[in-house]
């Protein structure tokens, strides 16, 4: 490798209000290399990278590009130092295709000449490896053909330096490969590329050399080849830490949700759920796996009775053979009317006929625990609100995927966040605010919920203190079915086995648990059994311990490669 | 532009990056009080010179007119009345906006409610004893109010029209009835309907005048500061408000709820309308709620939705207003420039808000090198 230097950062700083994104960062760059800006949500990567993309501007310190001090106060600033940067959202137009979008927005003096650009787009695909259509229109895309227009985006305008921010974290294992190839090409046609990632198995396989970023602070820069992923985690972290997610074998398994037949269309008219089918045994963690925007959400909100459905049917079970009836779930009216139908028996296994009982005395045998269910009950969740489905009495959490916007309201602070799930308790007009405290002070001690008091709103909160608030009230009723979207997104190494532990926790408790996740490495670590999800339609379930990373990103796109086939056969 | 120019021009762009502005995160209770205070007495003071300027006297002796316009001898009770008035129609509106739905419509509802009151009052005032005649007056202006509260309302909830549009358009509506009403009630063609026509409305309390209305106005601050804060509806409000997928994730019903509190608010309207007709007024016009409607806005918000708070936003602004109309009175100025006087305040007090979200830092170090 050549060391000439491409660009270099000198004591740079950057604050927004109270918190110290960056702090006195150095940081050099060659020509011709592959560097990963390694680091934890929160440690400044992106910041960093945007403050040499000219979207921010430093507080202090110094840019020099071939040795000459610079500032970039804008991104067209920065493409006149030859520097691109793919961000992690598209920055595209659907209506558009690929070359126009590419084109767009250039002002080099000439004339408007599509033909001339198409030319000039499909030499850099050709020199570097891409696979792109360069007239197919955006929104025909898949994701990784949209981050491909983006690559071109930066490089027709010429960037010698290419900043990509996640560029993985859409893609299935088949796309990594890919992408990573058109890097190396790039890489050796002397461009500089930097990577920012917090993957580090990502990191070892393409990276020359790794610079890693703690609290927004640069601890060190390595060269890849001379380091490991162990290493590389205790510079993230500050601390040894041991990267293993503990599975415990699944003890008397029990069908606790069957999913039969969903269907399901968006606002849009789009079909989101595709003939699912599926069952969720306690003391289970089932994953769902998939491409982003799959039906994942649509599946999990379905369930929980916040989507309409255009057919099929959500069954709950509630495992009830052989135990006592009690009030907590039915009234004494219901009680009567099931036994008339039959369903119950004494502990001898003789029939219960209540006919001619006066109601204190079945009230007696149901307190006694003297009447028992025959069967486990089943009920139909389909078409029942998020308040219906409580009200059967059926403990159904969900820690859904838009923390902030969903699970809670960010203005609020964490007691009257506790209270979303039971403010209704109770006959009074007025709300209690005693018990949601006890239980976020409850919460907040068993969880280390970092936080200045429990009156702070818990937007204040840091990404891993929300989702700890968020799944902390979910389990705090006991659920029997935990649903859990994307719960580590975005959390810290330690959050994260926090919330991997918890979900462990729950699984023994007997709870069936559905987690669905982006990491292949986590589902594949954590779960039990993995259903894939390929364009609303579940292309497969597979065993967690015996199946491959590769088997499910086949899986995760493979009615797309079939219908193709399916269209090459017929031609 | 070669390399070396390029480098010249861009260490020139450095230099010109002086005045920075950022998000403030925090502010301590008492910076925002000093904000604020800084920004009254800029008011007051930039208001004295703009008087100085036209009229001469010396600025004590503006300020004073305009303590004495406000709080003088046989003002207090008008400035705690106006206060009464402007708090009750600012209270309407602050359910709806704690649920994020920006009812621009409290001046129409408030005129549906007074042209209510004034055709009960027209038709029977010479019929009913007061002890039947004000429950009928209080009734139909809290329909009437309620009314108009409700249909922008079921529209929103039901077909998501927007409700600034609609809730402004209702007022226009609300000002042709009572023009209907002027035609119809008054043969003579003037513009407004007086006592003549209407009787006495509500009888004083104790013999006091306006007493009813402050006490009407007093008790449902309170009730209502209970409301949104510590009740269950209260609480749904602000969830629906902040977030409406969180709302529907907990099982609350987005539709009821936007229905529920557009009616408190309309039937809140309602009760100022009754109030200003039958307790004040007593006549009715297309201004009788005086743009009162829309200044609500402003203590609502400058109260950040909290009743008890906008005690002290309509103080000011009362305060402001009755000092400003003061001034030109005495001055012998026009209404104008009270309105101008009004302006500058509204101006600062609301300008201020700035400087409490936002810090501004200017890079001196930078200047000197140039």
């Amino acid at each position: 490798m050549n060391k000439q230097v491409a660009i270099e950062l000198k004591g740079i700083s950057k604050h927004f209000g109270s918190i110290q994104a960056n702090r006195n960062v150095d940081l050099t760059v060659y020509r011709g290399e592959i560097l990963s800006i390694l680091g934890e949500n929160g440690s400044g990567k992106t910041t960093l990278m945007n403050m040499i993309a000219g979207i921010y501007y430093p507080d202090a310190g110094e840019i020099f590009i071939d040795g000459k001090p610079v500032a970039i106060q804008s991104p067209k600033d920065a493409f006149d130092h030859k520097i691109g940067m793919i961000h992690q959202h598209f920055k595209l137009i659907d209506v558009f295709n690929a070359t126009e979008n590419i084109v767009l927005g250039i002002e080099d003096g000439g004339k408007y000449n599509l033909a001339k650009a198409e030319e000039a787009v499909r030499e850099i695909t050709e020199k570097y490896g891409f696979e792109i259509n360069p007239q197919k229109k955006i929104y025909d895309m898949a994701v990784s053909e949209k981050q491909t227009v983006e690559i071109l985006k930066v490089l027709y305008r010429g960037a010698d330096i290419l900043i990509l921010d996640e560029p993985t974290a859409v893609l299935t294992p088949q796309e990594i490969k890919k992408l990573f190839n058109v890097l190396r090409a790039m890489r050796a046609d002397g461009k500089s590329i930097i990577i920012i990632t917090h993957k580090l198995n990502e990191v070892m396989e393409i990276s020359d050399r790794v610079a890693v970023l703690r609290k927004g602070e640069h601890i060190g820069t390595v060269e890849t080849k001379d380091t490991t992923e162990q290493q590389l985690t205790e510079m993230m972290v500050g601390r040894k830490i041991v990267l293993n997610i503990d599975r415990t074998q699944v003890e008397n398994p029990a069908d606790r949700l069957l999913v039969v037949d969903l269907n399901c269309t968006n606002q849009e008219g789009a079909k989101v759920l595709d003939h699912i089918s599926f069952t969720a045994r306690s003391g289970e963690i089932l994953g769902i796996a998939g491409i982003a925007g799959s039906g994942q959400r649509e599946l999990l909100e379905a369930i929980a009775g916040l989507q309409p459905l255009d057919s099929g049917e959500i069954v709950f079970i509630r495992p009830k053979k052989n135990l006592p009836v009690s009030f907590y779930h039915k009234t004494l009216k219901e009680v009567k009317h099931l036994a008339a139908e039959g369903k119950f028996h004494y502990e001898d296994g003789t029939p219960v006929d209540l006919s001619g009982k006066k109601n204190g005395e079945i009230k007696k045998l149901v307190n006694d625990g003297k009447i028992l269910f025959n069967e486990d009950e089943v009920m139909s969740l389909r078409d029942k609100t998020p308040l219906q489905i409580r009200e059967l009495g059926v403990r159904l959490s969900f820690v859904p995927e838009d923390r902030l916007g969903m699970g809670l309201v960010g203005n609020m602070d964490l007691i009257d966040n506790m209270m979303l799930r039971s403010y209704r308790k109770g006959n009074s007009i007025l709300v209690n605010r005693k018990p949601p405290e006890t239980l976020a002070d409850q919460i907040v001690k068993s969880l280390e919920v970092v936080t200045p008091d429990l009156h702070t709103p818990v937007r204040k909160l840091s990404g891993g203190n929300v989702q700890k608030v968020l799944v902390g009230r979910e389990i705090s009723s006991a659920p029997k079915v935990l649903m859990a979207a994307y719960p580590v997104r975005g959390l810290d190494i330690n959050s994260s086995y926090l919330i991997y532990n918890l979900l462990n926790k729950q699984k023994e408790d007997g709870t069936a648990v559905i987690f669905v996740g982006e990491d292949l490495d986590v589902l594949l670590g954590l779960c039990d059994r993995i259903l894939v999800l390929c364009g609303g339609k579940v292309s497969g379930v597979v065993d967690a311990r015996s199946a491959t990373k590769e088997e499910i990103g086949l899986l995760m796109t493979k009615s797309k490669q079939t219908t193709e086939q399916e269209v090459s056969a017929h031609e | 532009m070669n390399k070396e120019e390029k480098a010249v021009n861009s260490e020139k762009k450095q230099r010109l990056q002086w005045i920075h502005i950022t998000k403030r995160d925090n502010i301590t209770f008492w910076q925002g009080i000093l904000i604020r205070a800084i920004a009254i007495l800029a008011a007051l003071v930039l208001c004295a010179i703009i008087t100085v300027i036209f009229t001469g006297a010396n600025p004590i002796s503006v300020y004073a007119t305009m303590i004495k316009g406000a709080f003088g001898k046989g003002r207090l009770l008008v400035t705690i009345h106006s206060l009464a008035i402007l708090l009750c129609i600012s209270l309407a509106v602050t359910p709806a906006f704690r649920m994020r739905f920006w009812n621009i419509g409290a001046e129409g509802q408030a005129l549906v409610g007074g042209l209510a009151t004034a055709i009960v009052m027209y038709n029977f005032h010479d019929k009913l004893p007061a002890g039947a005649l004000v429950p009928l007056m209080l009734v139909s202006a809290l329909l009437a109010g309620a009314a108009w509260g409700i249909i922008p309302a079921i529209f929103k909830a039901q077909w998501r029209t927007n409700e600034t549009l609609f809730t402004l358009m209702m007022n226009y509506v609300a000002i042709q009835l009572v023009k209907y009403f002027l035609k119809v009630a008054d043969k003579t063609g003037s513009n407004t309907v007086g006592p003549s026509l209407l009787g006495d409305g509500i009888p004083n309390l104790f013999g006091v005048q306006y007493l009813f209305n402050i006490v009407v106005v007093a008790v449902l601050t309170g009730l209502l500061y209970i409301y949104l804060r510590y009740s269950k509806h209260g609480y749904e409000i602000s969830v629906v408000g902040e977030s409406e997928n969180t709302a529907r994730y907990v099982g609350i019903n987005v539709k009821k709820v936007i229905v529920r509190t557009m009616i408190l608010s309309g039937l809140l309207c309602g009760l100022t309308g009754f109030l200003i007709v039958g307790g004040a007024a007593h006549t009715i016009s297309e201004n009788s709620i005086g743009g009162q409607g829309f200044t609500a806005i402003m203590v609502s918000w400058l109260g950040k939705f909290n009743p008890l708070y906008m005690v002290l936003t309509a103080l000011l602004l009362v305060f402001m207003g009755r000092g400003a109309d003061e001034i030109s009175t005495i001055f012998g100025l026009t209404k104008s420039f009270s309105d101008i006087m009004t302006g500058i305040i509204l101006f600062f007090i609301i300008g201020c808000e700035f400087f409490i979200r936002y810090k501004i830092h200017i890079n001196r170090r930078k200047k000197e090198e140039v």
